[in-house]
């Protein structure tokens, strides 16, 4: 091996389950490992901290040829809840967290976590629209400095 | 693999430095990789750590990861990382002569 990974700033900036969940996994194996590691959420990413909407992040089934799904099929009402509980299931049954519990896990391992200023005004949030376990609202150049000397991943 | 020597005994380890044989390991052998990774006196709560990790090593046959290290022995993730800063699942397992945890999360 050469070379060691010592730092990662990662951003989620996406609201869908498919979305959040990469970042998450990297997040937390980066502190697995003893890497420090930030999470940066901005545009949609927001809802993964979201104190209401975060237990209501859905799969997306339209746009999403991954899913081998027609995107009419896709399209119905009640698609997206269908199969964001057959996805939390197959989750659950390898024992990873739902998105709430796993950004508390996550906020527990020392990573810090951060909401992206021009988001948060963009929608008209405040820091209290956020779950507590959120560090702060800062801006992009706060952002850099905060991931100064690691690697930044953006998801 | 190479061969390292901890508290007088020479030992096989793998490139991250875990045991290559589980069944060489002593408390003394821990001490000695403990002091190697930054942790020269093992606290109580570490001991109770490290030796939990080689119970369920021994039970299941693998080291849990974080999250079923905390289930399981019921130290909470955020006191797991107080203890061991550096990664609690892999340094409790190096230190207990276990295996490396695999998994994602």
């Amino acid at each position: 091996m050469s070379g060691t990974v010592e730092k990662v700033s990662i951003i989620i900036s996406k609201g869908s389950l498919e979305g959040i969940y990469p970042g998450l996994i990297m997040a937390n194996g980066a502190r697995a490992e003893g890497i420090e590691a930030d999470l940066f959420f901005t545009f949609f990413g927001l809802d993964a901290i979201h104190r209401s909407r975060h237990e209501h992040i859905k799969m997306a089934t339209v746009g999403n040829p991954g899913l081998h799904l027609a995107t009419m099929l896709g399209g119905l009402p009640g698609m997206p809840s269908v199969m964001t509980h057959y996805m939390d299931h197959k989750l659950a049954k390898l024992d990873i967290p739902s998105i709430p519990e796993f950004i508390e896990m996550i906020a527990d391992t020392g990573a810090g976590l951060y909401g992206c200023k021009a988001s948060v005004e963009l929608f008209g949030m405040t820091k209290d629209d956020f779950i507590p376990q959120v560090k702060d609202i800062i801006t992009v150049g706060e952002f850099y400095a905060l991931a100064g000397g690691g690697q930044i991943i953006f998801t | 693999m190479t061969t390292v020597t901890y508290a007088n005994t020479e030992l096989l380890v793998d490139p991250e430095g875990f045991l290559a044989d589980p069944s060489q390991w002593s408390e003394a052998i821990a001490a000695a990789i403990a002091a190697e990774v930054g942790i020269p006196e093992l606290s109580d709560r570490q001991w109770e750590v490290v030796r939990f990790m080689r119970q369920e090593f021994q039970s299941k046959g693998e080291a849990p990861n974080v999250r079923a290290l905390a289930k399981s022995s019921g130290v909470p993730i955020k006191e797991l990382y107080q203890l061991f800063p550096k990664g609690p699942a892999k340094l409790a397992a190096r230190i207990a002569g276990v295996p490396k945890p695999r998994g994602c999360i």
